[in-house]
């Protein structure tokens, strides 16, 4: 297999985007990208989007958006694994130039989320959660994160503090990410006195809606340097893997079986482990989904990512900073964009450009992208050439 | 020998009070409470309904009977609040038990006797030999107009019995009679949501003198006597008609204490005299004799006669008796609440 | 809700029917057309879940999808059986204050989804507090 890098990235600004729509959005993202990478011409093209279908009615998009980026005749792929979709499209574009049929590849995610009412948005996102054995009983999403949240609680000895400064913090970071939807600063006090949305999760624990879309540009390291005057951000490893569906058919609901062996998948393709990460963006949908992942990619032992969270470990000049871009938090989860935007963060990371969000010296980033309530996950790891 | 093989009972954890409805409507609490003796009564949660309530008591039932569902070969749920108009409550009640498929079903109506009837019919199909068990279930989850005197009133429950025959019996059927005419004292249009009443034609002309006549021909029939019973238990759409019509009929209050729920319960229409049964079966002993008689608006009385052998007690503990259930761990909701549930608040389409 | 699919449910949500593997002993709700880690169901025999257990995990939904509009604040909680078995199931007849995890429930048949006033009732079941001579002998 060839080596694959990172050559280009663009996104739109997230938030509520009434101008745009969902064609709209991801030109603006792939145009950023094209531009960004150099490159003249695509030789395919990977798209993540959980349920355009749902959303806006609109499926078929492998199609509709090769069409509306100017290259009909063009492979057009749409991937999906709900809110990992993105990292799924990363994967598959590293695999097919990896296996050396194409040269230059697109990776993109898009979701339109607000253009319907925001019942029809939760039911849409409630399509990742077993819908006969857990939606059908009324469990929202918050609602299953939070039900992990009390086990981790109850296990470990988590408090509900521990989870608000993962919010600040992601906050503090996005503030200075402007392409974030909420670049704002938030307080503990903030967090803690928000909305109850599922006990104990209140709102400002929880990701929010957004519209937006994301793409980078995948090269194999030969054509890469024909291109670029960025430092190539190579793709050392990835790791791809699902968990049961339903929480209640877990062994355990404090540990995220499907992120640790994805995680372990990755570090042993790149032949790295986890004290080698730098820098790293998490999928935090919710507070405690932080919490949880960075134990199970072996940041921190099992139990102690509430206190690692409140311990400045995990901040821009910590030990292990994670979600410099504000993560879901503050930068947005315009569900299948996600992973690719982890992406963007940690190739600007890598390659030095991320100005007062720079992790300095960084070398080595993670990117972890789940789905759903850990169902599925797609973790990549970059190193710059 | 035919009777009852099993039964049980179930109502619901929540309360209101008949204070806290005459509060909204600006009624004299105390005059409703002596006059009609009621003092509460069961309210469902949204999630319960006479189809819930009826599994639960066949559930108890089944236990009771020591059967399978596989066994029973006929599902009759009676009731004047089933959640549809046109799909029996029987078929959801034996899908829950495993009756089906191999079993006979329908829902039958006869506003507060519907269970009653279903109770006979069953013991006719043990008795012929056409089935080996049946489910006969009295339930409702019946509505009352706000501000009308039937608010007060108008609660749930659901009573499941089984019959079979030979060693499972538990309640030996001795005598039964029926009794009825074409007599509108109650009734209910399709598409209205609430009951129409008669006022006070629903008392002498309806059920005193329906339930009069089936008992006085029962007893005639069976050659009996009210003291010849130690238990009696009669339609109960309040505490004040039945204590009234069973001393008219020569029963005292200790025979009719056991069986008399409705101060605390309601009015639970189908379940209502079937529920009584159960409260008697939960403490009765070999040999003791039950006499039992329903009354339906429209109108028509259901009267038996059971005696109790010697396998009642064996059964008796295996589930939550009503009268705890009915005394116990009750969850009183004030009357927004109650009106939420209940869901006699107009809200936009 | 189109009908056919909720009624294919009608086993596992109106009986608990599952399904236990003779081999591992492991219990798959609903079942399954294939044991994990094999190819096949052979192993897999028919087994009814026990219908008591307690609270494993909870949480309070505030904020309901639209079909649960009314019924908000409700609790829903993945009950641990008293095989082993986890479920996930609403906690009904008990004030969200009252819970706790490790609190003995029973399951009870209720109404789980009422879909309008035009739509087939979806029921199933629930969990509710275990109490001693009321919701369990």
């Amino acid at each position: 297999m060839r080596d694959v890098a990172i050559i280009g990235v663009g996104m739109n600004k997230w938030g509520e985007v009434w101008e745009s729509t969902l064609r709209d959005m991801f030109v603006e993202a792939a145009l950023e990208s094209i531009k960004d990478a150099g490159v003249d011409h695509l030789d395919g093209m990977y798209v993540g989007s959980m349920t355009p279908g749902l959303f806006v009615g609109q499926e078929h998009i492998g199609s509709m958006l090769a069409d509306y980026l100017g290259m009909k005749g063009l492979p057009g792929t749409r991937v999906e694994s709900a809110c990992a979709s993105g990292g799924l499209a990363l994967k598959s574009a590293v695999l097919e130039i990896a296996s050396g049929h194409s040269d230059i590849i697109l990776a993109g995610g898009v979701e339109k989320m607000t253009d319907c009412s925001g019942d029809d948005a939760t039911y849409a996102l409630a399509t990742a959660a077993d819908q006969e054995y857990e939606v059908f009983h009324g469990a929202t999403f918050p609602g299953l994160y939070a039900m992990m949240a009390r086990r981790h609680m109850h296990e470990f000895g988590t408090t509900r503090e521990q989870l608000a400064h993962v919010a600040v913090k992601n906050h503090k970071n996005g503030a200075k990410n402007p392409k974030a939807q909420y670049p704002f600063e938030v307080t503990l006090e903030g967090v803690m006195t928000s909305v109850m949305v599922a006990d104990p999760m209140r709102i400002l624990d929880c990701s929010p809606i957004t519209d937006g879309a994301a793409c980078v540009i995948v090269a194999d390291l030969e054509t890469a340097k024909k291109y670029t005057n960025n430092p190539a951000v190579k793709i050392t490893g990835f790791g791809h893997a699902t968990d049961n569906i339903a929480l209640h058919s877990r062994d355990s609901l404090t540990c995220l079986e499907a992120t640790k062996l994805a995680g372990e998948r990755a570090y042993k393709m790149a032949g790295r482990k986890p004290e080698d990460i730098d820098v790293c963006e998490v999928h935090d949908c919710f507070t405690i989904a932080e919490i949880m992942v960075i134990e199970d990619l072996g940041f921190f032992e099992k139990g102690k990512g509430g206190t690692g969270a409140e311990s400045g470990e995990t901040h821009i000049g910590g030990r292990i900073p994670v979600n410099t871009s504000g993560g879901l938090k503050s930068k947005g989860h315009p569900v299948g964009a996600t992973g690719i935007a982890q992406a963007y963060e940690i190739t600007t990371q890598l390659r030095g450009e991320a100005g007062d969000r720079q992790v300095e010296g960084a070398k080595v980033g993670l990117c972890q992208n789940m789905g759903g309530s850990g169902g599925s996950t797609v973790v990549h790891i970059m190193e710059v050439v | 020998m035919v009777g009852i093989v099993g039964y049980g009972a179930k109502i619901p954890r929540h309360r209101i009070k008949v204070e806290e409805i005459a509060k909204v409507w600006g009624a004299d609490a105390p005059s409703y409470k002596r006059g009609l003796q009621l003092n509460e009564k069961s309210v469902p949660s949204p999630d319960v309904d006479t189809i819930t309530l009826s599994v639960m008591a066949a559930k108890y039932a089944l236990k009771r009977a020591g059967i399978n569902g596989s066994e029973i070969g006929s599902v009759y749920v009676g009731s004047e609040s089933h959640p549809y108009a046109v799909k029996p409550s029987g078929t959801v009640v034996a899908e829950a038990i495993g009756a089906v498929t191999d079993c006979h079903c329908a829902d039958y109506e006869f506003a507060c006797k519907a269970g009653s009837e279903a109770m006979f019919v069953n013991l006719g199909l043990v008795k012929s030999g056409f089935i080996k068990y049946g489910l006969s279930i009295g339930g409702d989850t019946s509505q009352g107009a706000p501000g009308d005197a039937l608010e007060y009133s108008a609660a749930a429950g659901s009573a499941a019995f089984i019959m079979g025959t030979g060693d499972k019996v538990l309640a030996e059927i001795e005598h039964t009679f029926s009794f009825m005419s074409d007599t509108p004292d109650f009734w209910r249009r399709e598409h209205e949501h609430y009951p129409q009443h008669g006022g006070r034609f629903t008392g002498e002309p309806a059920y005193f003198r329906t339930v009069k006549g089936a008992s006085n021909a029962i007893l005639e029939r069976a050659g009996m006597k009210p003291s010849d019973f130690q238990f009696a238990v009669f339609h109960q759409p309040n505490g004040k008609f039945p204590m009234r019509v069973g001393k008219m009929l020569g029963f005292t209050k200790e025979q009719m204490e056991t069986g008399w729920l409705s101060p605390w319960l309601g009015n639970t229409y189908s379940g209502a005299s079937p529920m009584g049964l159960t409260a008697i079966l939960d403490i009765a002993k070999p040999g003791d004799r039950i006499f039992m008689c329903s009354y339906g608006s429209g109108a028509g009385s259901d009267a038996f006669v059971w005696k109790v052998t010697d396998r009642l007690k064996e059964v008796q503990e295996m589930c939550p008796k009503t009268r705890v259930q009915l005394d116990e761990h009750k969850v009183y909701v004030d009357y927004g609440t109650y009106a939420k549930f209940r869901k006699k608040i107009l809200k936009n389409k | 809700m189109f009908p056919s699919r909720p009624w294919r449910e009608n086993p596992q949500r109106y009986r608990l029917e599952a399904q236990k593997c003779e081999k591992t002993g492991k219990v798959f709700f609903p079942p399954r057309l294939v044991a994990p880690g094999t190819l096949d169901a052979s192993t897999l025999k028919p087994y009814n879940l026990p219908e008591d257990g307690e609270v494993y995990t909870f949480t309070v939904i505030e904020v309901p999808p639209s079909q649960f509009k009314d019924e908000a604040p409700y609790t829903v909680g993945i009950i641990e059986l008293s095989d082993g078995t986890k479920i996930t199931c609403q906690i009904a007849d008990c004030e969200p204050d009252d819970i706790k995890i490790g609190m003995k429930v029973k399951i009870e048949f209720r109404r789980v989804q009422t879909h309008g006033e035009h739509g087939v009732l979806s029921y199933g079941f629930k969990a509710v507090p275990a109490i001693p001579g009321v919701t369990t002998v």
